[in-house]
């Protein structure tokens, strides 16, 4: 059982490009994350992701400011084609990484066998969010660290680290994937491809947009209109679950609105529930988003011990939220 | 920190001295820039994967003009042309001048400039994100693209950061005048 005593909580933040890690690095992240170049990790974008040397470089630089890197080798391995995920495991251990963080039942084995001293963080992916599936990561992969499905409350957390032997991770701020994460085929059903599989919800060669004589944008996603917006109305990302649909007569968001996350409010209470971690969401955002997102987040990580005051920085995020509006998600679970 | 800057479109008459302009000599200046600065970082090339020559246009909402961009490893290309013969561009990017500059040295974030509408795109938009993510990558300061090092960066890039802000803090100012004369009328 880990203690829920308050520790100083780590600021786990984004990269998808060598720049991008060293502005995380200068904003002040303990941690940052990527991914490779390639379908092995959740966000397969165009131009976005490390290539094998620019990982090593990425690596030495963040090492030098203090922070540590994690690699993100967290899509599901294709059955008969499992080297390239392997690769990526050993990649990241040649890199000097400081873990691997992975969803993967053959991707985990590969690491904990030929990488032992390798720290394995276990990816939202897996939506590992019961002790017993938790357990199971850890007894069996010596999994140090789950990074939590954003569909629990503050309360569950809670309840959950009580229960585990493991460090928890939990999504702080940036994009909503509002379903338990690896189980979501809303982009499979549109597209074909999908987070868990090939890196991507909602590919962009799958996503089309027009604007209207009006100035009304419609954004479509594999031919399928799934929402609009007025003229100078705040838009969001082209995700499914954030589209409108038509059940019933009505037409709305069922899933969720172009909204994103911020729980800057509930900082306090995260650590007294004993989260050992906070994780900035954006690998596919720019500098002026990591800079501006984790240095914000620096102050407000710092003033639960300082008493600063990080309200004006953290203000300040909301241009960078989808549909120009922020939400504390399930954590408060207001709808309950 | 990301301001709105939707508040920052030039003033009408920015584009009216600029139309009368000469495109070849700017044309040329441009191409030979990006020429260098692509010669001096093979790996942007790598980075922009399948939009290697492919044409994008790039349309400031508050200028006169189009400039249509194509990223090759020995030949690329700044077309300056009017904004109604575009049509040989696989993607549309358009945003105010200062907000695209401002993707290009990083003081705007593509996605919050794409929520507040400010940044619309047509085409195929896996193109503008690997070009997006691309120049994010290359860093771009104008000493940088100008091809300096050193001091003389530093010199350059100090005096364009001011001139920026100059220039950021008078269109505001003019947006701000024309807002109220709006509201008075
Ligand atoms: S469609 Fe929404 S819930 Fe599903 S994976 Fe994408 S972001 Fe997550």
């Amino acid at each position: 059982m880990r203690s829920t005593e308050a520790k100083q909580m780590e600021l786990v933040c984004p990269a998808g490009t060598p720049a991008a890690l060293r502005a995380a690095a200068e904003a002040g992240a303990d941690a940052i994350y990527c991914g490779l170049a390639n379908e092995t990790n959740a966000r397969n974008f165009p131009g976005l992701n490390f290539s094998p040397e620019e990982l090593a470089d990425g690596v030495a630089f963040a090492h030098r400011k203090g922070s540590k890197v994690l690699v993100a080798i967290n899509t599901f391995a294709r059955a008969g084609d499992v080297d390239l995920w392997r690769e990526a495991v050993d990649t990241a251990a040649q890199s000097g990484a400081d873990a691997v963080i992975a969803a993967d039942l053959a991707v985990l084995d590969h690491a904990a066998s030929n990488h032992p001293d390798l720290r394995l963080h276990l990816s939202v992916q897996a939506a590992a969010n019961t002790p017993e599936a938790i357990r199971f990561y850890a007894d069996t992969f010596g999994v140090k660290r789950v990074v939590l499905p954003r569909v629990l409350s503050v309360p569950e957390i809670a309840a959950l680290n009580k229960e585990i032997n493991v460090e928890t991770e939990v999504f702080v701020f940036g994009g909503l994937c509002v379903m338990t994460e690896g189980r979501c085929s809303l982009s499979s059903y549109a597209t074909g491809k999908s987070p868990n599989l090939t890196g991507v919800c909602s590919p962009p060669e799958h996503v089309d947009y027009t604007e209207d004589a009006d100035g009304r944008l419609l954004a479509r996603l594999g031919g399928f209109t799934i929402d609009s917006f007025e003229a100078g109305q705040a838009a969001g990302y082209p995700t499914l679950c954030k589209g409108q649909f038509t059940a019933e007569g009505k037409t709305g968001y069922l899933f969720e609105d172009p909204v994103s996350l911020n729980a800057f409010e509930l900082l306090g209470e995260l650590s007294k529930a004993g989260v050992t971690a906070l994780k900035i969401e954006g690998r596919q955002r720019g500098k002026a988003y990591i800079a501006g997102v984790v240095g914000a987040f620096r102050k407000a990580v710092d003033s639960l011990s300082d008493g600063g005051d990080p309200g004006p920085a953290i203000g300040a995020l909301k241009a960078f939220s989808e549909g120009g509006r922020q939400t504390a998600g399930s954590y408060k679970k207001t709808w309950r | 920190m990301q301001t709105h800057p939707s508040s920052e479109s030039l003033p009408p008459l920015v584009s009216s001295l600029v139309a009368p302009l000469p495109k070849p000599p700017m044309e040329a200046l441009l191409s030979t820039l990006t020429r260098r600065l692509v010669a001096r970082r093979p790996d942007l090339i790598r980075r922009l994967g399948d939009v290697v020559r492919v044409p994008i246009a790039i349309v400031p909402d508050d200028l006169p003009h189009a400039f249509l961009l194509s990223l090759d490893p020995d030949n690329s290309r700044v077309r300056i042309c009017d904004k109604s013969r575009i049509g040989d561009a696989r993607a549309i990017v358009r945003a105010p001048f200062l907000a695209l500059l401002g993707l290009l040295d990083g003081t705007y974030d593509g996605d919050a400039l794409f929520f507040s509408r400010d940044l619309r795109i047509e085409g195929r938009t896996e193109h503008v994100l690997a070009l997006r993510n691309t120049l994010e990558e290359a860093d771009l300061t104008p000493g940088e693209f100008f091809g300096l090092s050193g001091q003389s960066a530093d010199w350059v890039n100090t005096i364009s950061d001011k001139l920026l802000g100059q220039v950021r803090a008078f269109a505001q100012k003019s947006a701000h005048a024309d807002c109220s004369r709006q509201k008075l009328s």
